[in-house]
């Protein structure tokens, strides 16, 4: 083609030859997306995707100053939020970040889920999806105790506890995740290095596939949408909707940044192993609904301990979400599927309700 | 192509302009934070010009060199074959090894570069090129006191 060469320039032309540019680039410009009523919920990935690249950026910052032992974890953080230049500001972003990244990546999730995109061919995106939800939880959890203060040790406690309560191979898999039988010094090295690198390294997996399939396969329109046959309208993805996707970054930045000035992450007081609990002591709040379930479980349900039967039907309700696509049959044959709009709403008021009553409801009872 | 598309070069000229602009300036205001946050702070060296060490005097020795902290730093605690105690940064001065005592040679060493010092702290042979600094040393009773030299 005589026309690429002043189209794009040599450099351009020199890499594709090597790397094949041009294929990328009808990957990206192939895409449209298509514009309806529900067409804003098309934002958060992208949102989720930038609070996690700043995720990346600011973690690898943190390692610089970070020491990853009981007797210096502590105080290595105190020396980057007092002595290091602007290092209150990195673990702020970090910190608040990993909230909001949480948050859209809920909404994303909900969106998705409510708007049945799982249909065929979109079921490997909705499995890794709901994979990378769990990856991001492991990180949040692994990534609390790293600060090692009061609160975190405590939270720590609790939440590997939990795995104690598997049936069979709790014992096993508590001892797995602390290192030992306590949440001591070698938990908080194990927690790090889940954190920095083994939870890294597949998330950066699931996440290219996730991607990749989300660009080959564009965006779902859908079920509503596409059952009342209107004629479609679309916008094209390069760069028309990748601008508008660049707004909600910069929402997301300018949301980020004000949360981190106004309100810096707080360290709180170092990890005692020797003091009790403090009062109210609470996890992060995508943990809470959980937390507060097994709150209210009694101590027996049918001859099983309440907190095993509550696992239990926490972890039937992961792999229920991991198999959606599989089990609505309704909705991949494009029929209306309103059990699975209901299901999907229910989880969503379920974990408010729990939510919301896990931060009013008195914390001595 | 470009210039039908864009009848009125002067607001896309201005556009572009603004863009560029802004994404710089974002770009800075990324880039400053974090390149101040690369920098180490000052780290305060310990203010302390005393320091006892834990070990007593009869323990050392004739002919024989220990290391002990001053501050975060090491020093260099010798008694010479005459029984006279002297103290030093055991902080090589040509590039930062911790040196130690060779009673084989009855001096300073340093084994990183074979550097000698003599047991006034005087570079005598090989690479270093300036002397250890000497502290005062106080045996009093059962303590050993090493401070800043004056």
């Amino acid at each position: 083609m005589p026309g690429e060469e002043e189209r794009h320039g040599r450099l351009w032309t020199w890499l594709d030859q090597r790397v094949g540019l041009a294929e990328i680039e009808y990957l990206a410009r192939k895409k449209e997306i298509p514009i309806h009523r529900h067409t804003a919920w098309y934002y958060l990935g992208g949102m989720t995707l930038f609070l996690f690249l700043a995720q990346i950026g600011t973690g690898i910052l943190l390692l610089f100053y970070y020491r990853p032992s009981a007797e210096e974890a502590f105080e290595s953080i105190q020396f980057l939020m007092a002595e290091v230049e602007f290092g209150w500001l990195i673990r702020s972003i970090h910190s608040w970040a990993a909230n909001l990244m949480v948050f859209t990546l809920f909404l994303h999730l909900g969106s998705v889920l409510l708007l049945k995109a799982y249909r065929p061919p979109r079921e490997v995106t909705w499995v890794s999806g709901v994979l990378l939800m769990g990856l991001a939880m492991g990180f949040g959890f692994t990534g609390y105790l790293l600060p090692w203060n009061e609160l975190a040790y405590f939270a720590t406690k609790v939440g590997s506890e939990i795995t104690g309560a598997v049936p069979v191979a709790g014992g096993f898999l508590r001892r797995l995740l602390r290192g030992g039988d306590e949440v001591t010094g070698a938990t908080l090295t194990r927690f790090y290095g889940i954190h920095v690198a083994v939870l890294p390294a597949i998330t950066g997996m699931v996440l290219g596939l996730h991607l990749y399939l989300v660009q080959r396969h564009g965006m779902s329109v859908p079920l509503a949408v596409e059952r009342s046959g209107e004629p479609r309208r679309m916008m094209r993805f390069m760069p028309n909707f990748l601008l508008r996707d660049l707004v909600g970054w910069l929402s997301a930045l300018a949301i980020l940044a004000a949360l981190a000035a106004f309100l810096p992450a707080e360290l709180g007081r170092k990890a005692d192993p020797f003091l009790p609990a403090p009062i109210g002591i609470k996890p992060e709040w995508y943990f809470m609904f959980m937390f507060q379930t097994l709150k209210y479980l009694p101590a027996h349900i049918l001859g099983i301990e309440g907190e095993v039967v509550g696992i239990l039907g926490f972890g039937l309700g992961g792999l229920f979400l991991l198999l959606v696509p599989f089990l609505d049959r309704r909705a991949a044959r494009g029929e209306r599927s309103l059990l699975f709009t209901w299901i999907g709403l229910g989880i969503i008021v379920y974990m408010i309700v729990l939510t919301y009553l896990g931060y009013t409801a008195s914390a001595t009872k | 192509m470009a210039e039908g598309a864009f009848p009125e070069p002067s607001r896309r000229g201005f556009l572009n302009w603004f863009l560029g602009t802004a994404a710089g300036a974002f770009v800075l205001s990324v880039l400053y934070p974090v390149s101040r946050y690369l920098v180490p702070p000052e780290v305060t060296e310990s203010t302390a010009g005393t320091v006892t060490l834990a070990i007593k005097p009869e323990e050392v020795k004739p002919n024989s060199g220990q290391i002990f902290k001053f501050g975060s730093r090491p020093g260099i605690l010798v008694r010479t074959s005459q029984g006279e105690l002297r103290a030093f940064t055991a902080v090589c001065t040509h590039l930062n090894c911790t040196v130690q005592y060779r009673p084989d040679l009855q001096h300073i060493w340093c084994a990183c570069h074979n550097g000698h010092f003599d047991l006034n702290g005087r570079n005598i042979e090989g690479p270093p090129p300036r002397p250890l600094d000497a502290f005062v040393v106080n045996a009093r009773g059962n303590q050993i006191i090493v401070s800043k030299g004056a």
